[in-house]
């Protein structure tokens, strides 16, 4: 009960939030009473409505329907979410409305008919009305407009605190009203919550759905400027010729995918000895103590920063490699593939260590008995029946890993540089395409031009891998589940 | 007092019958066993005889320390750090808990088959095959494929499986995976089988096929098994134990017990008045 008061009280909090930004011309202080209002009048709702049915149960609360508490929730639903529902519409109505009205009072013959002068015109009336001077004397009907503006949005304003409140008190009343004995307050209390949910669920789907729907036409407009067969198995990637007229061969993403394959590679060849084994020891040796202490000290190292990661294998790691490359004869670039990639293993260590310890958990104790049983020993067991039935759960792990590997940015960028190379030689410097997306993305470029929008392009190429890639594991995890389940 | 005078009428007991069956003798011999869990005693000087091709029954109330008497003979409770165990466990006259023994090769002669099912996920095959595998008992190949044949005829299952050697043995009901586990037992050729409530999380026609399997089994193996079932205990076994509150209270031929228990702990048990 107590936590759906408090969730109330969140969204209502989260509201005014909003509506301070919304309400950038002139004050909120109308909106912020309205929302004092509305919150008083929801929690004395609450209390009304459940006092009203302790009182109609008269001691033998088993005649409700519903528990008091829902009947409380019901009369401040009804309190609170009309109100809410009209401050809302108001809010996002007001300002275009006003305007028009203000406009329809402007002289015919100030009014431009095309549209960049009058939204020039608007910024001018809604600057002045704020009372944001832009320097030059305003001409006087403008400056009226202005002043009408303010009083319109004062009246609206004040308007909207009496109809708000009218309506809180409104519907609290007859809420109140409608309690009785058989009233199902629970079942309208239970629809409501449910509509909450699917609204906050629709607020993320419709995200992804939108996010994902522009990098695509981006992509297909990047597409009709360079062919997709060029972009997917050209082995030239330097988008600064392509000013010079050389869309065509400029736009080779092969290079990129190979560093990000080869950086990828490396990061996993390193994580997944490392992090498999430390999770076997953690979770079949260790003694408990050991195990209290390692565990959340290998998962510190999934808090580091990857931008503190970025410098360590640019300062530290890199040179290292260099002059081990060197004292060995070998020619190895300031910035390699090797030192971004072993950072990058390093960093997912704890990833695929702390997955795999809850798998290998995870396998019933019992298999292990029966192997003991026959006289296995402990490493016979593990290689041999907890390993095998944890796989599945390991690879989901290992997956999780790789796309997170792919997906890194910042270790890259600062260790292995913005070359995009062709070549399979870990010393050398190479780019993935996280990076040159970044790269790209950070100058001042013209926003239709085949090199900014060639980041959609890269960027929809590793949204697929890494959703493919995602999937895999997911179902990989699923199957594991329903084996012990 | 009373303890020592069940233990002689017990030894008592035995004399006649040692001679009327001249081949029997003990396989494990338990003296004075004492468990700790961390401080907390679940056994207290346990003195028993396992008798070589019988079925022994331990019986008694949940938490009296039957599963632990068991585990101890195959040193299943090494695998529990705050366990400590006094005493003497002799298996043929060896002391099992000796610092020369191997848990490995000890538990190659006395294998475990749990309550509840526990196939590895592997398939039918690999099932049998791990014991002998890791033990070195079979190259692979036409020498392994026999021992899994005769393990599953032994148990009573390769009529049923002999079609799907490579299926998985997590796939098969409840009654087969117990006889699975049990071939499992058999396949690395032990000597004692120790049963902890094989039966206590199958059907009534499942329970039947085990408890009949465990009759054919005694001829070549010793077996111990715990039970919860008055009824198992009677019909499968020749010996029983009653294990009460971490003691052994008596310990007798099974007709014995259940027809005229000595003690008034065991009476009460088997009649139901309490456990
Ligand atoms: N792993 C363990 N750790 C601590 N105590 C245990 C453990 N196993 C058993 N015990 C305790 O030892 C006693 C005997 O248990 P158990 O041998 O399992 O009894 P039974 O099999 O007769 O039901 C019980 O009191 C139980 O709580
Ligand atoms: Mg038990």
């Amino acid at each position: 009960m107590l936590s759906g008061l408090f969730l109330i009280g969140e969204r209502e909090h989260m509201l005014s939030d909003l509506f301070f930004f919304i309400g950038e011309h002139g004050q909120p202080m109308q909106t912020t009473m309205l929302l004092t209002v509305i919150a008083v009048l929801t929690v004395v709702g609450y209390f009304l409505g459940r006092g009203r049915a302790v009182a109609i149960a008269g001691g033998r609360l088993s005649t409700l329907h519903s528990v008091p508490p829902y009947h409380g929730f019901f009369v401040a639903l009804w309190a609170g979410v009309p109100a809410l529902l009209l401050l809302a519409v108001w809010v996002s109505c007001e300002g275009p409305v006003i305007m028009s009205l203000v406009l329809a009072q402007l002289p015919a013959a100030l009014i431009p008919t095309d549209h960049q002068a009058l939204t020039l015109l608007q910024t001018d009336i809604l600057n002045l009305a704020a009372g944001v001077s832009n320097g030059r004397e305003p001409d006087p009907a403008v400056a009226d407009a202005a002043g009408l503006y303010n009083t319109l949005h004062m009246v609206a304003e004040s308007c909207l605190l009496a109809l708000g409140s009218a309506l809180a008190v409104a519907g609290l009343t007859l809420a109140r009203r409608q309690i009785r004995g058989d009233l199902r307050a629970r079942n309208r209390v239970e629809a409501a919550l449910n509509v909450l949910l699917i609204l906050c669920s629709l607020v993320a789907i419709l995200t992804t759905v939108g996010i994902v729907l522009s990098l695509l036409f981006q992509a297909i407009q990047f597409f009709t400027m360079v062919p997709l067969t060029d972009f997917l198995f050209g082995l030239h990637w330097n988008p600064q010729t392509a000013f010079s007229g050389d869309v065509k061969g400029s736009f080779g993403a092969v290079p990129i995918f190979t560093g990000t394959l080869l950086i990828t590679v490396i990061a996993m060849v390193v994580a997944v000895p490392i992090g498999l084994m430390s999770a076997v020891y953690m979770s079949e040796y260790a003694a408990p103590t050991v195990r209290s202490v390692a565990k959340p000290v290998l998962e510190i190292l999934a808090g580091i920063p990857t931008v503190v990661y970025g410098f360590f294998a640019a300062l530290t790691m890199a040179p290292v490699i260099r002059d081990v490359g060197t004292a060995l004869g070998l020619e190895v670039s300031s910035q390699s593939a090797l030192a971004a990639g072993v950072v990058m293993g390093i960093m997912i260590i704890p990833f695929v260590s702390s997955l795999s310890d809850d798998v290998i958990n995870a396998v019933p104790q019992a298999l292990r008995d029966g192997s003991y049983g026959l006289g296995a020993t402990r490493s016979e067991t593990i290689r041999e029946i907890v390993l095998p039935a944890a796989l599945p759960g390991i690879v989901g792990a290992v997956m999780l890993a790789i796309s997170r590997a792919i997906g890194e940015t910042m270790i890259v960028a600062m260790a292995a540089g913005l070359a995009a190379n062709l070549t399979a030689n870990p010393l050398a410097a190479v780019t993935t395409v996280t990076v040159q997306i970044a790269a790209t993305i950070r100058g001042d470029q013209e926003f239709n031009s085949p090199k900014t929008l060639s980041v959609f392009g890269l960027g929809l190429v590793l949204f697929i891998v890494t959703l493919i890639l995602n999937v895999i594991a997911l179902r990989v995890v699923q199957k594991y589940r329903e084996k012990y389940d | 007092m009373r303890l020592d005078n069940i233990q002689m009428s017990v030894a008592n007991r035995q004399g006649p019958a040692v001679r009327a069956i001249p081949s029997v003798n003990n396989k494990i011999t338990a003296r004075d066993v004492n468990v700790y869990y961390a401080t907390k005693r679940a056994l207290k000087d346990i003195n028993l005889d396992i008798e070589e091709n019988r079925v022994t029954a331990l019986i008694g109330p949940s938490g009296c320390g039957k599963s632990t008497f068991l585990r101890c003979l195959n040193r299943m409770n090494d695998t529990i750090d705050i366990c400590r165990i006094e005493g003497q466990i002799q298996l043929d006259s060896v002391d099992i808990y000796a610092k020369a023994i191997d848990t490995v090769q000890l538990r190659a002669r006395v294998g475990m088959v749990f309550q509840k099912p526990n196939p590895f996920p592997k398939s039918i095959y690999d099932n049998i095959a791990y014991g002998p595998r890791i033990h070195g008992l079979a190259q692979r190949g036409a020498e392994m494929d026999e021992v899994v044949r005769s393990s599953l005829e032994r148990a009573g299952l390769w009529g049923e499986v002999k079609d799907r050697l490579k299926e998985p043995g997590t796939g098969l009901s409840g009654g087969q995976q117990q006889r699975l586990c049990i071939a499992r037992a058999i396949a690395v050729s032990p000597e004692v089988i120790l049963m902890d409530e094989p039966c206590s999380a199958l059907d009534p026609i499942a329970t039947a096929h085990i408890e009949e399997l465990i009759d054919e089994l005694r001829a070549s193996y010793t077996i111990v098994i715990v039970t919860h079932n008055m009824q198992q205990a009677a019909r499968v076994s020749q010996k029983t134990a009653f294990f009460h509150l971490g003691e052994m209270v008596e310990c007798n031929d099974t007709e014995e017990i259940f027809t005229n228990p000595r003690d008034e702990r065991t009476q009460g048990y088997i009649t139901g008045r309490y456990g």
